[in-house]
């Protein structure tokens, strides 16, 4: 019998084995899973035990907090946006029912304290209750000000980026939303057909028009195909790709070097570079400013879309399109050009920065409760888009553009500021406009860059953007002292 | 330093949990440490020094480290289920007391428990009496679709964790005396042309099986199991009329499914049954035969009582759409809550047990998911940690059914043993989805009365059977 006994122990010790083999399985192999599974309520629960962190703009005011409410194990938080709607689109909003958008989302982690195992042993031994870092924006309260002020209702979007950091200043989309109404108003604000849930700025592609020649130079310039003199024939109209193209107004510009077919924004002349560059180079040329890919921001990807060329507004195509009219920032049925206001801002940004292309960023620093740094953001490099000799003459060649050409309206007192102006026609019979302006400010050493664009409106972006562009420029780079 | 002085140096570190324990609770309640703490521990203390000094006297040479290790367990559970609900707690602390009084009336009445051996069949039919009671008109009281417990007023009892006692008794003492009948071994061995038609016809049948009713795998390899183990048996030369009460115990079980309802108290006493057959006759074509007769038999009967196949069901996926928050919500909530405690736990008192609102997450956390529970609270090192402990306790149980000198006690000792470790790997086990999750208790640390009460029970005859075997080889100056 006891040799039994003992093998029925063995038994028994096997059995035992696989209790605990099956117990770690639930606790450390598969532990991740299980909290990620929709049906776990436990890290909502959690969650909302825990006070989040601040969501600070570049000067110190509070965009999003946490109050507290009840006693003792049953306290819970929520969340407040004292600023309302002007940071809605950048922040976002985090609520227990309703889910989470914007840095509230992309920071969710740092904002909770979520820790690993071993850290949260350690903070277990200090009995420290778990608590959030503040999280400290790029964002500036007077841009974002002028922004929305200047917007003053019209649906539209305002970027502006630091081009030597990449530090995104100011990301304006109107419509806002009022975060703090989520829980009360979800539905309502999900389905508002204004789409106030919409982030214009890197969720919404516009026909960039004319402001794209700033790409179709960078290309041209950068790969020696022009200079900044070369002559071209700027006649209107003019065929290409079998189709006749005619410069705005049908105006006819003769013989005109690359510089004043710039400042006058010469269509006929940028579909003839366009055509020397050819759609290949062109397409190189694109990607390396961040076409055709998410913009690399520190954002939530489903709040964010490539720009690009797409046919159908659709598919992303890069060849076997019509160069020629792409160079000008509209294309035809084979695949027209689509942006988001953030792509032409790091646009505007990279040839400000020498052709350095700086990825663009929300988020400065994540700081602790004890108002020591826990993490911070240094600035990094996403592309050289050109050579610096490209982007000295594009600089120049934009100076004159608000100096003497179209986007007049966009210079400042004291301060000398390149841009490029842009006007698409949209709706199904060209009558409405999709007004343009970005730029970059001061020339000598640029310290912002921007774009604005107004959606669906009357009037040239000349006129209707570059006087939003120069408020917020002001605000931002202090008046006209500089 | 003799056995009792080590029993007695046992249980202060097992005080000294139950007060930590309480600490740590009352800690993170009311932020400073009462001595209401100190309290709880030397109360437990006291008590189990009581229990220790009956044990000195009346089985002083007993095992030294099984009443420690139980209570130990006993502590755990308390300080868990004080952490669920401070007054199932002091409900529970009162069975504990209970428990205890029981333990000592055990081992008072029960001097030799070989007299047990006399009232076997009265004790077996008792049992089978007290499994059926539940389903009588009136008294019975259906729980989660189960048929475990009955109501007298306000007292629910569960008569099944006494039926167990009993049914193990009754089969030490069957076995003892048919273990070396029941089959006998040839003393030549057959001729070569039975010997083909003894493994032949299996083999035709188990492929005939397949052929004719398209088994699947399981299926396939449950009936070839049955039948080769059953060609093997019969090689044995087995003696039919002893096979009755075997029968009879098979029948039982299943009538357990289809009357009670329950596959985890089935399992637990099947499991027992096959240990115990096993260490008797020493034959594992008896457990091959047993085995997939059970399996067997509760698959079929899976299939056709719907309570069963949705406990089958749920095991197989917790997740699924639509059954996540009905069937399966109690599954995948003990899951949820192993995930939340990870490798060191949240800590006792720390964990989330409430819904805002005040409702349970945890369905049954006092009984069915105590489990779950301490894996929150203490991490998959406090769960290996009970497991442990589990493990010393059927390790000194079947020391004691090594050291015992006659068969009766050996099986007794071996059986009870046995009970305790299958009721563990089946709660466990459910609540861990290695199988289905049934409704059984965590000997010791479960809230429950009857549970406290039969398992004290069941530690006191072990305590009798091991203060018999190591008295005797005391005195043949034996080791122990």
């Amino acid at each position: 019998m006891n040799r039994q006994i003992v093998q029925l122990f063995g038994l028994f010790t096997l059995l035992f084995a696989v209790l605990v083999i099956f117990t770690s399985r639930w606790t450390v192999f598969e532990a991740d899973s299980l909290a990620d599974n929709p049906a776990n309520r436990r890290p909502l629960i959690e969650e909302q035990k825990v006070p989040r962190g601040l969501i600070l703009a570049s000067n110190g005011t509070v965009l999003a907090r946490s109050q507290g409410e009840g006693r003792g194990e049953n306290r819970t938080y929520t969340r407040t946006y004292p600023t309302g709607g002007a940071f809605s689109h950048p922040v976002g909003y985090s609520f227990i029912t309703n889910g989470r958008r914007g840095i509230e989302l992309y920071r969710n982690d740092e904002l909770t304290g979520d820790e690993d195992e071993f850290a949260s042993i350690l903070s277990g031994l200090e009995s420290r209750d778990r608590e959030g870092n503040d999280v400290v924006t790029n964002l500036d309260v007077a841009g974002t000000e002028a922004a929305v002020a200047g917007l003053a209702g019209r649906k539209g979007a305002v970027v502006a980026i630091e081009p030597q950091t990449g530090k995104v200043r100011v990301m304006v989309s109107i419509p806002e939303y009022d975060p703090n109404l989520i829980p009360s108003q979800f539905g309502r604000i999900n389905n508002d057909p204004n789409k106030s849930f919409l982030n214009r700025t890197t969720q919404e592609l516009y026909q960039p028009g004319s402001v794209f020649k700033v790409v179709t130079a960078t290309a041209a310039l950068d790969t020696g195909k022009v200079a900044p003199d070369t002559v071209i024939d700027g006649s209107s109209p003019r065929t290409i790709s079998g189709a006749p193209l005619e410069n705005s107004g049908g105006e006819d510009f003769g013989a005109i070097s690359f510089t004043d077919a710039l400042t006058n924004s010469v269509n006929t002349v940028f579909a003839q570079v366009g055509e020397r560059v050819g759609a290949g180079t062109l397409v190189e040329y694109m990607k390396r400013f961040g076409f055709f890919e998410d913009p690399q921001l520190d954002y939530p990807g489903f709040q964010m879309i490539p720009s690009g060329v797409r046919r159908n507004g659709v598919d992303y195509v890069e060849s076997d399109f019509d160069v020629g009219r792409v160079a000008i920032g509209q294309g035809g049925a084979e695949g027209a050009l689509d942006t988001t206001p953030m792509q032409m801002a790091l646009v505007a940004a990279a040839v400000a920065n020498k052709g350095r292309l700086m990825k663009p960023r929300l988020v400065d620093r994540m700081v602790q409760k004890d108002g020591r740094v826990k993490e911070r953001i240094e600035p990094d490099l996403q592309a050289e888009v050109m050579k610096p000799e490209t982007a000295e003459q594009l600089t120049a060649m934009m100076a004159r553009v608000v100096e003497e050409g179209t986007g007049t309206a966009g210079a400042l007192a004291g301060i000398r500021v390149a841009g490029k102006t842009g006007t698409a026609e949209v709706g199904a019979n060209r009558e409405f406009t999709q007004p343009w302006f970005i730029a970059f400010a001061p020339v000598d050493n640029p310290r912002m860059a921007i774009a604005v664009t107004v959606e669906r409106t009357t009037g040239q972006g000349g006129t209707v953007a570059a006087p939003i562009a120069k408020s917020v420029l002001e605000a931002l780079l202090g008046g006209g002292a500089g | 330093m003799s056995a009792r002085t080590r029993e007695l140096f046992g249980l202060l570190p097992v005080s000294l949990l139950v007060a930590a324990g309480f600490a740590a609770i009352l800690a993170t309640r009311t932020e400073n440490v009462s001595d209401a703490t100190l309290t709880y521990g030397a109360f437990f203390l006291g008590l189990c020094v009581l229990a220790h000094l009956f044990i000195r006297a009346r089985v002083p040479d007993a095992d030294p480290y099984m009443f420690p290790l139980a209570a130990a367990l006993a502590g755990i559970g308390l300080v868990l289920i004080y952490r669920i609900d401070a007054e199932l707690a002091r409900e529970q602390a009162q069975w504990f007391v209970v428990g205890l009084a029981f333990f000592c009336i055990t081992i008072l009445l029960v001097e030799d428990h070989h007299v047990l051996e006399r009232y076997r069949y009265l004790i077996a039919a008792a049992s089978i009496g007290l499994l059926l009671i539940p389903r009588l008109p009136g008294i019975g009281a259906q729980v989660n679709g189960a048929y475990l417990a009955i109501k007298v007023g306000s007292i629910q009892f569960q008569p099944a964790e006494f039926a167990k006692l009993g049914i193990i008794i009754f089969l030490a003492s069957y076995l003892r005396e048919t273990g070396d009948i029941l089959v006998r071994p040839r003393l030549r061995p057959l001729p070569y042309q039975r010997q083909i038609l003894l493994w032949g016809i299996p083999a035709v049948l188990t492929l005939l099986g397949v052929a004719l009713f398209g088994l699947g795998l399981a299926g396939s390899v449950l009936l070839a199991v049955f039948l080769f183990s059953f060609a093997a048996v019969v090689r044995d030369r087995p003696s039919p009329k002893h096979f009755g009460p075997l029968l009879l115990v098979w029948g039982l079980a299943m009538l357990m499914l289809i009357l009670i309802r329950d596959l985890g108290s089935s399992l637990m006493f099947f499991g027992g049954f096959l240990a115990l057959l096993y260490v008797a006759t020493g034959r594992l074509s008896l457990i091959g035969v047993g085995s997939t007769m059970f399996f067997g038999g509760a698959f079929f009967l899976s299939q056709n009582i719907a309570h069963v196949q949705e406990r089958v069901d749920t095991w197989l996926d917790p997740f699924k759409p639509g059954v996540v928050d009905k069937e399966g919500y109690q599954l995948a909530q003990s899951l949820f809550a192993q995930a939340d405690g990870g490798l060191f736990g949240q800590g006792f008192g720390q964990a989330l047990l409430e819904l805002p609102g005040g409702a349970s997450i945890l369905p049954a956390a006092h009984t069915d998911l105590i489990y779950a529970v301490l894996v929150n609270e203490a991490g998959l090192f406090g769960a290996a940690g009970l497991i442990g402990a589990y493990l010393l306790l059927v390790y000194r149980g079947l020391r004691t059914a090594l050291s015992a000198s006659d068969g009766f006690s050996k099986l007794l000792a071996t059986g009870l043993t046995g009970v305790l470790a299958i009721q563990v790997f089946v709660i466990v086990g459910g609540v861990t989805r290695v199988i289905p999750l049934t409704g059984v208790t965590l000997p010791f640390v479960s809230y429950g009365g009857s549970s406290i009460v039969a398992n004290m029970v069941l530690l006191a005859l072990l305590l009798i059977v091991s203060d018999h075997a190591r008295s005797e080889a005391r005195r043949r100056g034996g080791l122990v």
